[in-house]
């Protein structure tokens, strides 16, 4: 069993299912990232971008076809012919190479900053200290926020707290980012803030998956659009294709809501 | 001292016996709850005198391979277990259950976006549990534990009846011999109400400590009135008209 492009892509889904008790969330989606590639999903809520999203660090277990990331099976282990699960260290590790911003940011309240982003960096990597604690600084900086490095998340505004936690997937080093609308909770004011930070990452070679609201953001960074609907791709493509002439009903329908 | 033992026993399984409950593998989780049902269902009294009478039943404990392999370990269990041993076991391992619970709630409290960020960094279980869920569970955990402390204090009176010589017990002695009752208890509560009043300042500052990076602080408390008024004599107004909500404490001069 081999994934037909695994030396090439980054992400590789072939034919993904995934069922939350009866329902199915995802029905077969199959789709391909490749390296510094940038992919926007967009979709109704309840369409299972964020499922799809979730399952591509193992944070959700699928039920049925294949994903790949970076060329290796998403949570189990190919020996010979069989498939083993992995264990709950190896998992572990391969979430690590794995960043994720969250619709919430999911700081953690009871550290600052410059504490969230050097945590997991020293417990998980086993870096010392204070390289860790130089490496958050410069990221901090990096996001605009060199300043606010001692604030706790509750001081920082949410555009900032986002920006915080865009920085603490990074101090990871990751192959790829999973962005999981990432300015959907917040403010019309400062969705500017986190957009410019992610466009930057884009501009340096970043391969994102970004699940979006933001139709703007899509068509400007994007190299690829994915529209979803109802555990489905309904239609992906160029993003000025996509959003400039729809094929499919479901998606003129949508975006002529949003746009 | 038995209370301070026993609840760092308490707090010690209760935060393992939680973990162990939220644990995915069954077994484990099932283990958890049959040790709740069981120190949690039955009177604290028979733990205690349970531990204490156990020598009686099995006069000889031995740690060794069995069926006539070599003794490694054993003893009289009378030498193993004096009133002070079984004291602690009693009192410990029924307060085991109860902070189970209470840990449980603490971790419960805390939003599940907490573990997922973690889990998304790479952290295991354990890790996820000791540097993130569990300092903030701490907030919601330290006000029951603090009323579990000061409730073990007073049920430490209970070890009296397997003649630990413990603080009421001791009472007890002295008015035996020279009949002044009421005094005597008089006194034992005053003491009692002395430990309960530290261990009420200690929970304070505990939970300021683990209040930080909330935007909700907890309010000055009264315990904070008069902390700042006694070591800040100089200031008295400006203390007072930042808090001005606070009622003084009984024993500060009126406004």
């Amino acid at each position: 069993m081999n994934a037909p492009n695994a030396q090439r892509s980054m992400v590789e889904a072939v034919k993904v299912r995934k069922r939350f008790g009866r329902t199915e969330v995802l029905k077969g989606i199959s789709l391909e990232v490749r390296p510094s590639e940038v992919m926007c999903l967009l979709g109704p809520s309840g369409s299972g971008k964020s499922t799809f999203l979730r399952c591509i660090n193992h944070l959700e277990r699928i039920d049925g076809g294949e994903l790949w990331v970076d060329g290796e099976l998403v949570g189990y282990r190919e020996h010979g012919d069989k498939i083993y699960e992995l264990r709950e260290s190896e998992i572990a590790r391969k979430r690590a190479e794995i960043g994720m911003v969250f619709q919430r940011f999911n700081l953690f309240p009871h550290l600052t900053a410059i504490e969230n982003i050097a945590l997991a960096p020293v417990r998980v990597r086993q870096t010392a200290r204070d390289q860790a604690k130089d490496h958050a600084r410069t990221l901090l900086a990096q996001v605009g926020l060199a300043d606010r490095g001692d604030a706790y998340p509750a001081q920082l505004s949410g555009g900032q707290q986002q920006r915080v936690a865009i920085a603490r997937a990074l101090a990871m080093k990751p192959k790829l980012m999973l962005f999981d609308e990432p300015t959907s909770a917040l403010d019309p004011e400062l969705v500017g803030d986190v957009l410019a930070v992610m466009r930057k990452l884009a501009a340096d070679g970043m391969t994102m998956i970004v699940v979006t609201h933001e139709i703007g953001f899509a068509r400007e960074v994007a190299d690829s659009l994915v529209f979803m609907d109802d555990g489905v791709v309904v239609e992906s493509g160029a993003p000025a294709e996509v959003l400039d002439a729809p094929r499919h009903e479901r998606t003129k329908a949508f975006l002529s809501k949003v746009l | 001292m038995l209370t301070g033992v026993a609840m760092a026993m308490g707090v010690v399984l209760g935060v393992v016996l939680a973990t162990m409950w939220l644990s995915p593998n069954p077994l484990v989780s099932g283990a958890s709850w049959f040790y709740i049902w069981l120190f949690r269902g039955t009177p604290i009294l028979v733990q205690i005198l349970f531990w204490f009478y156990l020598a009686a039943l099995y006069p000889h404990v031995s740690i060794g391979v069995p069926f006539g392999g070599p003794e490694l370990f054993g003893g009289a269990s009378k030498d193993l277990i004096p009133p002070v041993v079984a004291a602690i076991f009693g009192l410990g391992f029924n307060e085991g259950a109860y902070m189970a619970e209470i840990v449980r709630a603490g971790i419960n409290s805390v939003d599940e976006g907490q573990e997922e960020a973690a889990k998304a960094l790479g952290f295991s279980r354990i890790q996820t549990m000791r540097r993130i869920v569990l300092p903030q569970a701490m907030r919601v955990i330290i006000p029951p534990t603090g009323n579990e402390t000061i409730s073990m204090l007073k049920t430490s009176s209970l070890v009296s009846v397997i003649a630990y010589a413990e603080l009421l017990y001791s009472a007890q002695i002295i008015f035996s011999r020279n009949y002044k009752t009421i005094e005597l208890l008089v006194v034992a509560s005053i003491w009692y109400l002395a430990f309960t009043t530290i261990l009420t300042i200690g929970q304070y500052y505990l939970e300021r400590y683990f209040a930080r990076g909330s935007s909700r602080t907890p309010p000055p408390s009264r315990i904070e009135y008069v902390v700042r008024n006694v070591f800040k004599l100089r200031s008295p107004r400006e203390e007072g008209g930042m808090l001005p909500e606070t009622p003084h404490a009984p024993g500060e001069p009126g406004r």
